[in-house]
């Protein structure tokens, strides 16, 4: 028997859930299976960011990463006539000649200091507005205007990673709409058996004149409760993954990784400093509204078929 | 008050095989604004349909119904809660729901219709002292005897001060002291101004309280008064 001091409490509670929800929609089976979906969620959300940033930065880098060689010997006359024809060009931004100390160091690590001594190709170095869409068309028009040059074609390669990071980023979305259509059908499955278990309690709720609405929120705000928690539980889980990720995937974005070394707790860190937070910080939010959602629509559809 | 014009009720028949059951036919009657009545007939003559239709439970298929001045026909589905509201209804099966005391279970439609905890409370008690269950508030359904099982569902159909209330067979699981009870509590009600209608086939019961019937045989009324 409980407690007198207890017992307005414990009415309280239970006025509050005249359906007897909590007993219905558990909270152990339906936040745990939202919570493996939101690990994904989070896995796909944080994979079709990182993607994102990466076409971003090699789109970044390809802009700048146009050189083109004219013969060693080359005199300074042609080499400026083939810089104003250049520069003449709608796509580029800025062509510069890399002077002879410059490439010298360049080529010192494998020249040693023989460099200065072997004959050296004029290289320039063009800046593009921003990544052609044909790259092949563009190498061709930088060679007609600098007759006897060679273009190094990186963009051709980097339009293609590009291309390949948004395929990425693409398939990370659709992973996480697929997954919260699923989060949804769950929902929405526990709702219905959650239904049919109360069926004639909803039915004296009805009877008593409960709009659609009063009872919706009933379950409703069950579900977006359960599915929160869920989400808050799988994004937790899935945030050291993330960072483990992370921080493998940084030299891909110009940082430096520890990998399977160094300090963890650091690396850990260095990870956890690089996610995508506020994405992260909404996925529990988007949670409890979509299982909202999915319990009001459920619901109201179902209280449809009554008077 | 309670008003029905030619009112019939069909519905598909158990089987699927695309026959349709007239549970009702051709229903006309007027109930005066506080009026008690009895709703006679024999097992299937259609009671329980009228009196779902009567607490807006269901939708007649032809005819219409009038409520509290309101064709309910040409009523928005979402305007429904709002009239059934002022309808209270005691079932023959009590329909308490098991898992809340008899408080919560009075104490249902007052929270349905908005009111606060501090502001039901006394109500509460007060409907549960006047059906002699001051004691029991805090028992579940399960605790209770059949009589005062009962008592908690008037006592919920009650506590909205109801304009009209309507029980069907709310003796049919009860003793002849309990029924007698049960009765005096609907004809309370009655003597407070609510429309009553009760169904009953207990005929001893209804000669010793003897009131207005509407009387019903194959789904037709065949007797008003």
């Amino acid at each position: 028997m409980a407690e007198p001091a207890r017992l307005p409490r414990l009415r309280r509670a239970r006025g509050r859930d005249p359906l007897g929800l909590r007993r219905v929609m558990a909270d152990r089976l339906l936040p745990l299976l939202v919570a493996a979906m939101a690990l994904l969620a989070a896995l796909a959300l944080a994979g079709a960011e990182g993607a994102a940033a990466l076409a971003a930065r090699w789109q970044q880098g390809a802009a700048s990463a146009v050189t083109l060689q004219l013969p060693a010997g080359t005199p300074p006359a042609g080499v400026e006539a083939a810089l104003a024809a250049l520069r003449d060009l709608p796509e580029v931004a800025e062509a510069r000649l890399l002077d002879r100390a410059r490439l010298a160091a360049l080529l010192n690590p494998w020249l040693g200091e023989a460099a200065p001594e072997v004959p050296l190709p004029v290289v320039i170095e063009i800046a593009l507005h921003g990544l052609p869409a044909a790259p092949e068309t563009l190498a061709a028009r930088l060679e007609a205007a600098a007759p006897g040059a060679t273009v190094e074609a990186h963009g051709v390669w980097v339009a293609r990673l590009v291309a390949l990071a948004r395929s990425l980023q693409a398939v990370g979305f659709a992973t996480l709409a697929l997954v919260a259509a699923l989060a949804a059908a769950v929902v929405a499955v526990a709702v219905r058996a959650g239904i049919a278990a109360r069926r004639d309690a909803i039915a004296v709720l009805h009877e008593l004149g409960a709009t659609d609405g009063d009872i919706a929120h009933r379950f409703a705000a069950r579900a977006g409760w359960l599915t929160g928690l869920g989400a808050l539980l799988g994004t937790a889980a899935a945030l050291p993954v993330l960072a483990l990720l992370a921080d493998l995937a940084a030299p891909l974005l110009g940082g430096d990784s520890g990998g399977w070394r160094g300090d963890g707790v650091a690396r850990l860190r260095a990870g956890l400093a690089a996610l995508p937070w506020a994405a992260l910080v909404a996925l529990p939010a988007l949670g409890a509204a979509l299982g909202w959602t999915s319990a009001q629509v459920t619901v109201r559809l179902w209280l449809r078929r009554l008077p | 008050m309670v008003r029905f014009s030619g009112v019939g009720l069909r519905y598909p028949a158990p089987g699927g095989d695309g026959a349709v059951r007239e549970a009702l036919r051709g229903i006309g009657f007027t109930l005066p604004e506080g009026s008690f009545h009895w709703l006679l007939g024999p097992s299937g003559a259609g009671k329980t349909s009228l009196l779902r239709l009567m607490q807006l439970a269901l939708r007649p298929t032809e005819g219409e119904i009038e409520l509290f001045g309101k064709r309910v026909g040409r009523l928005r589905r979402a305007a429904l809660p709002r009239l059934r509201r002022r309808i209270g209804v005691v079932h023959q099966d009590f329909r308490l729901l098991a898992h809340l005391s008899a408080f919560d279970n009075v104490a249902l439609p007052l929270r349905i219709a908005g009111r606060t905890e501090a502001a039901l409370r006394a109500d509460v008690a007060e409907i549960l002292r006047w059906v002699g269950l001051a004691d029991r508030s805090e028992a579940l359904p399960a605790g209770l005897s059949g009589g005062e099982q009962q008592r908690v569902a008037i006592a919920r159909a009650v506590i909205i001060r109801p304009a009209l209330l309507v029980a069907d067979e709310p003796t049919g699981n009860l003793d002849a002291e309990q029924a007698a009870r049960v009765i005096a509590l609907l004809r309370e009600m009655h003597r407070l101004g609510s429309t009553v209608v009760v169904a009953s086939h207990a005929m001893k019961l209804v000669e010793a309280y003897p009131a207005p019937a509407l009387r019903l045989d194959s789904g037709r009324l065949v007797a008003h008064g």
